[in-house]
């Protein structure tokens, strides 16, 4: 997902959560991100930074990187994903769009497309903390 | 707390579309995709501004019909649709080139909403999507994310076309989705026993005309005013005074 859009989603979603929870500031959000999508931490805290609104003015956000896992429905093998053995242009497109590695990734034992992205996919919110 | 953030951001970049239509068929092979596509190019040349979204994800072909070059998409806060034939046109084959896309249910749902959250679609007075046939995931996806599509169903003059047809109406009535109408394409012989005509008025729903089989279509793919003079485009110009 492209940065910009990803914080935007993000801010969007903590302040929707800010409000259920009767928060009045938040003032830390804790966020998950796969390493299939590959986000520029300096590009999304520039974003976040640029784009938030006073609800967050005091407020961290930290980020989590999953391990992305591939699962195999062919013959069960399970993998790491290694974005380094993939050239610049695939990286790219399973950056913003992670489903793209079907494409692009095959089963390191048997060859299939037919694999399922068992973790670290997109991102995810972990936690949201604040003052009532 | 495992929160899909994503999803909060799709009503956002449709803000300014006027109107969604969906271009829908309960089978393949009945044309969706050449009268999405020309649907789209008829409201271009109306004057309207126009998007294009092809949702057919593991078989997309409105970039082959509009000849759309597989250039990526500018960044701006997102993605912004390239314009291919005065359209703003966003495919998965920006990301995949003409590379198989063997996707499965999630993985479809996934890429919609992916596409949906980065999509930055600006000011249209139409964005024309193109839908997989059937009513499975892309369908119930849809639903669910621009409840206010409208629906334009594409048939033939075949009862097995019909039948499917019937199905998805159906399920669009019972969830109260508005069905603009329904259109017969590739109609070579008068129908027998009951034309598509009849067929659509027993279901309560307007009937928007039948489209002539029309041997030039298939020369006309990739060229922008042929594809306007086929029977499509045609009989699109007169649906399209009634939107």
């Amino acid at each position: 997902m492209h940065e910009w859009a990803l914080a935007e989603a993000i801010l969007t979603t903590a302040a929707q959560i800010a409000e259920v929870e009767q928060l009045r500031e938040v003032t830390c959000v804790t966020v998950r991100l796969g390493e299939l999508q590959d986000a520029e931490l300096g590009i999304l805290k520039f974003a976040l930074n640029e784009m938030k609104s006073d609800l967050f003015k005091n407020a961290k956000f930290r980020f989590l990187r999953a391990k992305t896992e591939l699962s195999c429905r062919a013959c069960g093998n399970h993998w790491r994903f290694k974005k380094e053995k993939l050239d610049p242009v695939t990286v790219e497109a399973i950056h913003f769009v992670p489903e793209a590695a079907h494409t692009f990734i095959k089963c390191p034992k048997c060859g299939s497309p037919d694999f399922e992205i068992s973790s670290g996919r997109g991102i995810w919110f972990d936690s949201i903390q604040g003052v009532k | 707390m495992m929160i899909d953030p994503r999803v909060n951001v799709i009503a956002k970049r449709l803000v300014n579309v006027k109107r969604v239509i969906a271009v829908s068929s309960g089978k393949g092979g009945v044309g969706k995709s050449l009268v999405a596509s020309t649907l789209a190019l008829v409201l271009k040349n109306e004057g309207y501004r126009v998007g294009l979204f092809d949702l057919d994800f593991t078989s997309p072909s409105t970039h082959i019909i509009l000849n759309v070059p597989l250039v990526a998409p500018k960044e701006d806060k997102g993605l912004v649709p390239s314009l291919a034939c005065g359209i703003s046109y966003m495919s998965l084959v920006y990301f995949i080139g003409e590379n198989p896309a063997p996707l499965r249910g999630i993985d479809v749902s996934n890429v919609l909403i992916e596409l949906l959250a980065i999509t930055q679609w600006g000011n249209l007075d139409f964005l024309i999507i193109d839908m997989p046939p059937g009513i499975g995931d892309i369908l119930l996806d849809l639903l669910r994310f621009i409840n206010r599509a409208e629906f334009l169903i594409v048939t033939t003059g075949s009862l097995l076309a019909f039948e499917t047809v019937k199905k998805q109406v159906v399920m669009l009535c019972e969830l109260k989705t508005p069905i603009i109408g329904i259109m017969e394409n590739m109609q070579q012989t008068p129908n027998i026993c009951c034309s598509i005509e009849d067929k659509t008025k027993k279901l309560g729903l307007p009937f928007l005309g039948k489209i002539v089989f029309d041997p030039n279509v298939e020369s006309a793919i990739g060229d922008e005013n042929k594809l306007l003079n086929t029977s499509i485009g045609q009989t699109l110009k007169h649906v399209v005074k009634n939107f």
